[in-house]
């Protein structure tokens, strides 16, 4: 008696890697459909739909909302208005207050901050390093309705917790929001969103091997040469997502409108709060469209770019 | 070039003690093999001495100099370790540079200095690769070459061996022994691998549990083991070890109550270290028991176990009593088969060790 082989062995002349996947056949694209029709309907449509609307002028209420009208890149011209689009509550300077906002809040302040406190805990254990880390990621994870009261109340002039202690210290009573807007959301974004720098360069750290430490210490390398020559060579790659993830969320963030509005005076006023503004309080529903394309445009760069770097670094390793 | 000091190092992480009053003196351009099993101390006894561990007790000297509280940097030693550490997003120039670099010797003389001693370790044409595109061996050599470009007085290698296959092994085995030699550097070698540390060493530290077993050189501490630990560490298959009861007036040794040994003969030597009655273990190499087919005067009985050809010599396995007796045979025909085969002890080449497990005489 003999029965077939029972199974077949990879080795054996059977290519793992030309076995048909699981979704290639009809039963597959049946798995696969009402993913596709949902992503269609909630991501591919809106995105035309919204490029559509930036070619007309169509409004909530009014005769343009039954009736809108194709008016050409007039929602664009609008946007880059060079007599004006610089003064205050206009796109320009959104656009370079949301610039000082990435750059203060991401760049310098999250991914430094993640990269300083992952440092810092490297290799080390104890109470301290969980302390750190799980108040990081708690200040990542709560609703960010939450957060944002949770700021209000700690940045109150007059009884915040943050004024109660300087007042103490005699240190006056600083009216947070009022006087140092965009300072206040670029600290408050910072401490909201270290948490994933920091974890992102901690894993990173540690897939660096002891021994390559170890050499460099027994040769000699001082603390800075260590992270010079050997830990941000190694870690570029990390370093670079962390930089893509982190500006494109932060351009996008809408939280500090939680605690500023835009104000006092737009002086914080982010392109995600004038796209809402534009749309959803003046109900332009055409400008607005054409300021989510801009936007999107912006992103799209920033993901290229990124992508473009991230492809040059494994060529080159 | 350095001597290297321990005394009464002792170093603990947590519960665990992982070095125990270890007192030990390297001479000057001494090859010294730390040889234990995996947790015996060996790494951490090496990491100690370059200053990646402090120890909690003891102090540590190179050369005249103390260096128990002193970072790596400062004491002069070149590290190899097991992984080759050498850095994937350097070429092997710059990795074996590396050194020379964080010291701020320029360009042009690190350039020079590297092409020397990577000639001498025949890497010279691989220079400008990364350590992925050479193979193991020149990895390891690379390392190797990392540790000697900025001339040390002290070389630590970590079981630099145990990533390469075993012809490799053996290669890099001999290229290290020349090398030394021709350096003449003070070395200290980590290996859980007997024959590697035989081969190599000067003298051989065995340790276990955090203590030294024994020193001695390889010959010594292969042809007369301190302990039982040590008889069973070394040789390949190691020595045999039987529980036995000792009956001086009558001169024999007696194993399972019914396996005796006449050693009337040896009773002299044995008389002044041993008294009647406990238990003793019976020390001896595979190589100094013999196989007759036949019973002779002053031959065991035994039950054939297992045969293993070994190519120019055999491993005969028996069986006395419940005890398993490995015998070595250098010779090219195949032993006798049969069932029961009788074994003659080499009674002037056994040890006997205590209840504690000590050589005794």
């Amino acid at each position: 008696m003999q029965f077939g082989p029972l199974y077949v062995s990879d080795t054996e002349g059977y290519d793992v890697e030309k076995r048909p996947g699981i979704f290639s056949g009809k039963i597959g694209v049946a798995f696969l459909a009402p993913a596709l029709v949902f992503v269609a309907i909630f991501l591919i449509l809106p995105f035309f739909w919204i490029f559509y609307l930036s070619f007309t002028n169509r409004t909530l209420t009014g005769i343009t909302a039954a009736h809108p009208e194709f008016v050409g890149l007039a929602n664009y011209e609008r946007l880059f208005d060079t007599d004006r689009w610089m003064r205050l509550g206009e796109f320009g300077n959104a656009l370079w207050i949301t610039a000082r906002f990435v750059l203060g809040s991401a760049i310098l302040g999250q991914a430094v901050v993640g990269l300083t406190i992952a440092w810092f805990f490297y290799r080390r254990k104890g109470f301290l390093r969980e302390l750190v880390f799980t108040t990081a990621v708690l200040a990542w994870i709560i609703p960010e309705v939450v957060v944002a009261f949770a700021w209000s109340a700690f940045l109150d002039v007059d009884r915040g917790t943050l004024n109660t202690i300087l007042a103490a210290l005699g240190l006056g009573k600083p009216d947070w929001l009022f006087d140092h807007p965009l300072l206040s959301i670029i600290i408050f974004n910072t401490w909201r969103g270290s948490a994933f720098s920091i974890l992102l360069f901690s894993s990173a750290l540690e897939t660096i091997p002891p021994s390559y430490v170890e050499t460099a210490d027994v040769v000699g390398a001082s603390g800075w040469r260590k992270f010079r020559d050997i830990f941000f060579p190694l870690m570029r790659g990390h370093i670079l997502t962390d930089l893509i993830l982190i500006t494109l969320w932060t351009f996008n963030v809408f939280t500090p409108f939680l605690l500023t509005g835009g104000g006092p005076r737009f002086k914080t006023e982010l392109v995600s709060i004038y796209t809402y503004r534009t749309a959803f309080k003046f109900f332009e529903f055409g400008k607005g469209s054409a300021i989510a394309v801009v936007m999107m445009l912006i992103n799209l760069t920033l993901a290229m770019g990124y992508l473009i770097m991230l492809r040059r670094q494994k060529v080159a390793s | 070039m350095a001597k290297i000091l321990l005394e009464h190092v002792t170093k603990r992480f947590g519960e665990l003690i992982a070095v125990n009053d270890v007192t030990l003196e390297v001479h000057d351009g001494e090859f010294v093999a730390l040889l234990g099993p995996s947790g015996c101390g060996k790494t951490t006894t090496l990491r100690l001495i370059a200053g990646l561990e402090v120890p909690n007790a003891g102090r540590i000297q190179i050369g005249e100099r103390e260096v128990t509280h002193l970072p790596p940097r400062e004491r002069d030693v070149a590290m190899v370790f097991q992984d080759y550490a050498l850095y994937p997003h350097m070429t092997l120039l710059d990795n074996i540079g590396y050194p020379l670099k964080v010291r701020g010797v320029g360009r042009r003389e690190m350039v020079g200095r590297v092409t020397e001693v990577a000639q001498k370790l025949q890497i010279g044409d691989l220079l400008q690769r990364r350590p992925a595109q050479v193979s193991g061996g020149q990895q390891q050599r690379a390392s190797v070459a990392r540790a000697l470009v900025h001339q040390a007085q002290v070389f630590l290698f970590d079981e630099p061996l145990s990533n390469l296959d075993a012809k490799l092994r053996l290669e890099a085995r001999a290229f290290l022994k020349h090398l030394q030699r021709e350096v003449g550097v003070t070395a200290v070698y980590v290996t859980h691998d007997q024959a590697e540390a035989m081969a190599l060493a000067d003298r051989i530290v065995v340790m276990n549990y955090g203590k030294i077993m024994q020193i001695g050189d390889p010959l010594q501490v292969y042809s007369r083991p301190a302990n039982t630990f040590v008889a069973s560490f070394m040789g390949n298959p190691p020595m045999n070890l039987l529980p036995c009861r000792v009956d001086l007036a009558a001169g024999k040794i007696i194993f399972d109550d019914d396996y005796m040994l006449d050693i009337a003969a040896h009773r002299e030597r044995w008389s002044a270290a041993i008294s009647n009655g406990p238990q003793f273990t019976l020390g001896i190499r595979p190589e100094h028991i013999s196989i007759s087919p036949t019973q002779l005067p002053g031959t065991i009985p035994s039950q054939v176990y297992a045969v293993q050809p070994l190519g120019g010599e055999w491993l005969v396995v028996t069986q006395v009593g419940r005890e398993l007796v490995s015998v070595r045979l250098f010779q090219d025909e195949a032993p006798p088969l049969a069932e029961t085969v009788w074994l003659r002890f080499d009674l002037a080449r056994t040890f006997l060790y205590g209840s504690d497990g000590e050589l005794l005489q």
